[in-house]
């Protein structure tokens, strides 16, 4: 059993958005010279990430991913169950966290040409003083997470050959219909 | 099975060797991702000049005063429009440069420095700050001085500017030695320290010019961009700073002023841009354009009243100079990005501080109740 065709489509461009943006979210705090064309990359790309991650689940829910190997340690079992709810609330959380901060700051949010989007909370220093480290410390958490992903998705694919990698693994060319 | 393959689960097919190898693979991939996040993150080069590191010598050389702006500190807000000419139509697509177009505009004047409570002085440097708000949220940010070029070119020599320029505690005045090296260094800076230091300082806010210093760009409908550079030039004669303005004890005389004569009359500025011809510096604000430059009048910006800085008012607004509409753009200035990047960590820090009340009050109007 794999994931469908959308959720393997879904999840590696995302995954290439979701690393782009932690680098360019890392990188932007402390470029001079690239801070101000980051930041402008940096808008577009997490409100298109928002998105994707909402078609995700809207996807996710419509059809379930396939079951875990049955050999598989409960404890595998329920860090894999809980990192999955993590990255799926980071996805969602960290754009949110970011539209909202920058609102509170009274910044147009601007995602290119005359595009601004609307502010989702009140203007509010203080509320964006709090909001804005938080941003940075979920997307360390989120960084950390998706290194965790990514060891353990190899050691399923390279270690174990268990099916759980290739559940995911995206095909160039269309397997042939059995 | 050896002990390697059950405890990582790994297939039969694979020995231990394989096992151990791939492992290997696996933690030197996970490893050297993390090592790439630190290195773009610049874990790995702590010499390199970051907004962080501008803002903490700004807060070194002027000591802290938590919730205030780490430069310009000093301050009162405005509130007016923007009325525009029509002539800028044709330079840039920006709605508020469209015929008979009316934009509301809240600002703010300012003296340049980290000391919210320094007694005004005829030849600190003065801003003027504006925030104009468009149609569908766009909004156009520019902080303005009163000088006729920028005294630094890049990030860096503006770093290091800041301290030679730091007063001796001792004498009130930079050390000579610190600045003689500076402008060695930096001999594009001493060329601009002149032309700052022989501008006409004018008796207060409302008869200022306020200049943007950095090159942008215009950009029209069809595309074509033009580089500008643009002044607010003041709507009244120019007077000079008298000596009787400068020996008053009033220590908040220009902010006082400034609201006295906004109270009597609306204080207008034109919007001029110079627009810039091959070979004119776009990256080296401390180079003037030559004089001839075509100027092209876009509009006036009329300021009805003023306001005491307070929570949700110019107070708390950063005025990035790259917050900008679409049909007007950055330049290739180093500044630019710089700066934007430095007064989001001076908003960002300020943002969380508590407030203490500016050192400029409302003044009460004369003659109130009589």
């Amino acid at each position: 059993m794999n994931f469908n065709r959308p959720a393997r489509l879904l999840h590696w461009t995302m995954a290439g958005m979701i690393l782009a943006m932690l680098f360019i979210g890392v990188a932007m705090v402390t470029s001079l010279a690239h801070y101000d064309a980051l930041v402008a990359l940096h808008r577009p790309l997490g409100i298109g990430i928002l998105i994707l991650a909402a078609l995700r689940l809207v996807n996710r829910w419509r059809h379930p991913p396939p079951e875990l190997p049955a050999d598989l340690p409960g404890w595998q079992r329920q860090a894999a169950h809980a990192s999955h709810i993590l990255l799926y609330g980071l996805m969602l959380g960290l754009p949110l966290i970011g539209w909202a901060m920058l609102s509170a700051a009274g910044y147009p949010i601007g995602l290119g040409g005359a595009v601004v989007l609307p502010p989702i909370l009140p203007r509010d220093p203080t509320i964006y003083a709090w909001l804005r480290p938080l941003h940075t410390m979920l997307a360390y958490a989120l960084f950390g997470l998706i290194l965790a992903h990514l060891g353990a998705a190899l050691m399923h694919g390279l270690i174990r050959k268990d099916g759980v990698f290739s559940s995911m693994a995206l095909r160039l060319t269309t397997p042939r219909s059995r | 099975m050896s002990l390697l393959n059950d405890l990582t689960g790994a297939s039969p097919a694979l020995n231990p060797r394989a096992v151990l190898l791939r492992l290997g693979a696996i933690g030197g991939l996970v490893v050297g991702a993390a090592g790439a996040f630190a290195y773009v993150g610049g874990w790995f080069s702590p010499g390199t000049l970051t907004q962080a590191r501008i803002v903490d010598r700004f807060e070194r050389v002027n000591g802290p005063h938590p919730g205030f702006r780490r430069n310009h500190a000093k301050g009162l807000c405005l509130v007016g429009r923007f009325e525009s000419t029509s002539r800028g139509e044709r330079l840039s697509k920006a709605s508020l440069f469209a015929a008979g177009q009316i934009t509301p505009v809240t600002g703010r004047i300012a003296l340049a420095g980290g000391q919210p409570y320094a007694a005004d002085a005829a030849t600190t440097v003065r801003s003027l700050a504006l925030r104009f708000q468009l149609p569908d949220g766009e909004e156009w940010r520019t902080g303005n001085n009163d000088i006729p070029v920028f005294p630094v070119r890049t990030p860096e020599a503006f770093y290091a500017q800041l301290l030679a320029a730091k007063p001796d505690p001792a004498t009130g005045k930079p050390d000579p030695e610190a600045l003689k090296a500076f402008f060695a260094a930096n001999p594009e800076s001493a060329t601009a320290a002149a032309l700052i230091k022989e501008r006409r300082i004018t008796s207060g806010f409302a008869d200022d010019t306020f200049r943007g210093l950095n090159a942008f760009q215009f950009v029209a409908g069809d595309g074509t961009e033009t580089p500008v550079r643009w002044a607010f030039v003041p709507g009244q004669a120019e007077t000079a700073e008298s000596a009787a303005q400068t020996a008053r004890a009033d220590k908040n005389y220009l902010f006082d002023e400034f609201e006295t004569a906004v109270r009597r009359a609306p204080v207008r500025w034109h919007l001029v841009a110079s627009l810039g011809e091959a070979g004119d510096p776009t990256a080296d604000a401390t180079r003037p354009w030559p004089a001839e430059r075509t100027s092209v009048d876009l509009g006036t910006v009329i300021v009805t009243a003023t306001e005491a800085e307070a929570d949700g008012n110019c107070r708390d607004v950063n005025f990035d100079p790259l917050v900008l509409p679409a049909g007007i753009a950055g330049s290739d200035d180093p500044l630019l990005s710089a700066r934007s990047a430095a007064y989001a960590q001076s908003f960002a820090r300020r943002a969380g501080e508590p407030k203490a009340p500016s050192a400029v009050h409302d003044v009460p109007a004369a003659g109130a109740g009589l």
